[in-house]
């Protein structure tokens, strides 16, 4: 009789990666439907062309890298970053945006820095703005909101416009499209406009933010108490991202409110819910300290209004979150919690 | 009493005093309700009883026994060997068949030396002094008498119990704890105990007491054995200064210092002993032991033991003999050896997983669990560490385990001492929790070995240093011995020549005489440091 000798512990509680996985793309959905609802089928295509695209990226990388298919093209992993480079990219951006951003997440970001927990920055991270580096004018080709396009492209039309650059009627998409409201209020302030203004004047401007974005961004944070719910995310990165992002606009909104955008304003238009809730909170690149992720929080969310009110770029999520990845293993190193019966 | 200090602090059943937490913990499923249907019956006397010499801390004990010798039930067959040591007794008459090397529920599978004997099924006992008056004894006689009997923790650890009687000269213990939490799943061993010997473990606690003189004494027992939480509470009730702490479940609770932190809200130091914050532990089965040491003058000789898992035919609590191969409980018990897939000795948290069927049940085995690998499943391939953080969330001595596992794995086994690789207790909650299916307490029981073994290294590596240090001086010393006698010859040779030389003559005599003096210093110091060369003729050995 051969007895089985592992070392302890015998027993594991169920949850794998691929659970903690396939949870966080579970959590998106409620605000990937709104944002469809809203904006049209183009964000839900570009989804299932960037997942297409993921896995197979993952299957050729795991392959050259000779490492088992099986485990890791399950983990899930792949579809996350998939998802969220996807979401984060215009609903009517045309195919090889999305293709070679993929590609440059798994292959670059991804496998070529080690791999599944071995990547120090946030794949989607890195290739949406290696994209707006490399593609500035396709990536602030926003189209509006159905309910202000005249006429709201059906699935077909969305399908020849992502695949096949044709639009309806003599349409280009520069006329299809219309600046995200982050980047109206940016452009506006630099006509002297007041931030007031701005958003009476525009019809992009809904009742707490960006028209649109505002209930998408609720559908977002939705899935994201959910995610601190199971505890698939700790508390601490969201709530001290968003936490620091609205004290910051707090501060300048008192101060002056012609040229400063509300806290509101900040919380729910851009990439800040998705960011802080998605993101800023991936493990493999976070900080992973109870009171370290405090600290990467908080860094996102200054940096997120630093650059959102006074750098080139109308969203400042991205940046920020690479730019904390950087110092995450050095704020683990100094916030190691206190041990058990130690000073 | 108007010694009490601390107010809310009231004695007595129901009455719940205040509890701390400690950090993380886990709550795997429970599997306890299996094996306390039946009350708990003796097990088969076994024909051959093997008894290894190290079933505890320290040092094995030493037989005073020989090969063919006849001994009775509760004779001592091996004593203490030295201070950290416990005494073994034959658990039955019988005669002794063998002392030599058998498989022993040890992790590593290696046999190790034991005492043999075949009982003559008669249980014939030695003649036994009971105690009438535990008070009349002087603790530190009483304390004695625990080490003659040979108990030693039996919650898991086994140290031997005198030593933890002995607070040291100064120490106040202001709490006695008695751990009954149990906190692993699958045992039962001491929740059956608190149900049927209730009283036998307060006689077992007072003696305790009067040992340590402890100011008072909580008795804990986690809240999913409501019997024994009932039973205990009835027993303490005409009780002074004995209480019932009623814990809620959690693992690691039963571990001592989580238990320390929970009962007292105090923290024993890294490194440190409960007695430092004033708390001495003991497993309820150890008053037990107590009780029947003193009383009635038995010597530890079996225990309660749970027998369980899914591939056993027959779940229950057995008093057992120490002794007793496990091959023989399976038996009795029915177990599937067909399915029969991991035998583990303790719980499935941080019990090992056998070698063999054949080795014996001992002072620590609290529980032999069998199961197929429909009950435990061989463990699914492990992931990359995805730094969610899920095992430090869980750690009870708030420990960073994926930064412990990234230098273990990384083998930068200094880096993983800076995040306190040996305050880890191994107590299994981040594996337990680790979504990528990591073993992790396998690479930090790896890393901490590696680093005894670079420790061993260095002081061998220091030995030969100094081996050789003092071979060089040997060489130079007699360099010098034999310069100087050359140089005499040549002096006394010269001595019969011309008188010319004469100033020189003496210029060279002097030399001489420095160098035979130079010798004799260095020979001087050399033999007084004579001892690490004979040690690093013995190390060696102990290595080779
Ligand atoms: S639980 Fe496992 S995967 Fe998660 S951080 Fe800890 S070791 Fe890494
Ligand atoms: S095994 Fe060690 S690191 Fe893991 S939870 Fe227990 S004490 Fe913490």
């Amino acid at each position: 009789m051969k007895l089985r000798t592992p070392i302890s512990p015998h027993i594991h509680i169920r949850t794998t990666v691929t659970t903690v996985m396939l949870r966080v793309v579970a959590a998106l959905i409620p605000g990937i439907v709104v944002y469809a609802w809203l904006f049209g089928a183009g964000v839900v295509i570009n989804i299932l062309f960037a997942i297409a695209v993921a896995l197979t990226c993952e299957a050729l990388m795991l392959k050259a890298r000779g490492r088992p298919l099986r485990p890791f093209m399950s983990d899930g992993s792949a579809v996350v970053t998939a998802v969220l480079l996807a979401v984060a990219l215009p609903p009517l951006s045309p195919w090889w945006l999305t293709l070679i951003g993929i590609a440059f997440a798994i292959v670059v970001a991804k496998h070529l820095f080690g791999g599944l927990g071995h990547n120090p920055f946030n794949p989607a991270m890195v290739a949406y703005v290696m994209l707006l580096i490399s593609f500035p004018r396709e990536m602030v080709l926003w189209a509006p909101p159905t309910a202000l396009a005249e006429p709201p492209l059906d699935l077909m039309e969305t399908l020849r416009a992502i695949f096949l650059g044709h639009y309806p009627g003599a349409l280009s998409i520069d006329a299809l499209s219309m600046a995200t409201p982050l980047d109206q209020v940016k452009t506006q302030l630099g006509l002297e406009q007041s931030v007031a203004q701005t958003l009476a004047a525009s019809p992009a401007f809904g009742i707490l933010a960006g028209r649109g974005w505002e209930w998408i961004n609720l559908a977002f944070l939705a899935g994201g108490v959910w995610l601190l719910r199971k505890r698939i995310i700790g508390w601490q990165i969201p709530v001290a991202m968003l936490g620091a992002l609205a004290a910051m606009a707090t501060i300048f909104y008192v101060i002056d409110p012609e040229h400063y955008a509300s806290p509101l304003f900040h919380l729910l238009s851009g990439a800040a819910i998705l960011g802080a809730f998605f993101i800023a909170t991936d493990p493999v690149t976070a900080a992973t300290t109870p009171r370290g992720r405090l600290i990467f929080g908080a860094g996102i969310g200054i940096l997120t209004y630093v650059i959102r009110t006074w750098g080139g770029y109308p969203d400042g999520v991205a940046f920020a979150v690479l730019l904390m990845n950087m110092a995450a293993p050095t704020i683990d190193y100094y916030t190691q919690p206190r041990v058990y019966g130690r000073k | 009493m108007a010694l009490s200090g601390s107010a809310g602090q009231e004695s007595g059943p129901g009455v719940n005093a205040k509890l701390w937490r400690f950090h993380g913990g886990v709550h795997p499923p429970q599997h306890k309700a299996e094996s306390t249907g039946a009350p708990v019956r003796r097990a088969r006397l076994p024909k051959r009883l093997v008894l290894p010499l190290h079933q505890h801390i320290g040092e094995a004990a030493e037989p005073v026994v020989v090969k063919g010798e006849q001994v009775l039930k509760g004779q001592m067959i091996a004593r203490a060997n030295g201070y950290v040591s416990a005494a073994v007794h034959a658990p039955t008459s019988g005669v002794v068949l063998d002392i030599g090397d058998y498989p022993v529920a040890h992790p590593s599978g290696l046999s190790a030396s034991c005492i043999v004997i075949e009982s003559d099924g008669e249980e014939r006992w030695v003649e036994r002094t009971p105690v009438e008056d535990y008070t009349a004894i002087n603790p530190s006689h009483m304390r004695n008498m625990i080490r003659e009997a040979g108990i030693v923790g039996l919650g898991g650890a086994g140290f031997p119990s005198f030593i933890k009687l002995n607070p040291g000269p100064g120490k106040v213990v202001d709490t006695l704890i008695l751990n009954g939490i149990e906190c692993e799943p699958y045992i039962t061993c001491d929740d059956m105990l608190m149900r049927e010997r209730p009283q036998d473990i307060i006689a077992g606690i007072h003696i305790l007491r009067h040992a340590l003189q402890a100011k008072e004494c909580v008795i804990a027992i986690e809240d999913n054995k409501p019997d024994a939480y009932r039973i205990m509470s009835e027993a303490v009730a005409s009780e002074e200064k004995i209480r019932v702490a009623l814990c809620p479940t959690i693992y690691p609770q039963g571990s001592e210092k989580q238990l320390v932190q929970v009962l007292t809200g105090k923290e024993v130091p890294s490194n440190g002993l409960p007695i430092h914050v004033g708390v001495v532990l003991h497993n309820v089965g150890t008053a037990y032991a107590v009780h029947r040491a003193i009383h009635l003058n038995e010597p530890l000789i079996s225990r309660y033991v749970t027998i369980t898992g899914d591939a056993m035919g027959q779940t229950c609590n057995l008093e057992v003999l120490f002794g007793t191969p496990i091959i023989d409980l399976l038996d009795e018990c029915a177990a599937d050896m067909a399915r029969l897939d991991r035998l583990i000795v303790g719980g499935p948290m941080m019990g090992f997983a056998m070698h063999t069927v054949n080795a014996p049940v001992v002072k620590t085995t609290n529980c032999v669990l069998a199961t197929t690998t429909q009950a435990m499943p061989a463990a699914q391939t492990a992931m990359p560490c995805i730094r969610c953080g899920a095992c430090m969330d869980v750690c009870p001595v708030n420990l960073l385990p994926q930064q412990l596992y990234w230098h273990s794995h990384a083998k930068e086994f200094e880096r993983a001492q800076e995040y306190s690789l040996f305050d880890c207790i191994e107590c299994g909650c981040c594996a337990y929790v680790c979504p990528s299916n990591i073993p992790l307490v396998q690479y930090y029981r790896y890393a901490k070995a590696e680093i005894w073994a670079q420790e061993r290294e260095k002081d061998r590596a220091d030995l030969a240093r100094r081996r050789h240090e003092f071979r060089i001086e040997r060489m130079e010393r007699e360099k010098a011995e034999r310069a100087a006698r050359l140089q005499k010859k040549k002096a006394d040779v010269a001595a019969g020549g011309t008188k010319q030389k004469g100033d020189d003559k003496d210029s060279k005599k002097n030399a001489i005489q420095a160098a035979v003096e130079r010798a004799r210093v260095k020979k001087e110091a050399v033999t007084n440091e004579a001892d690490p060369s004979s040690e690093v003729e013995d190390s060696d050995k102990k290595l080779d």
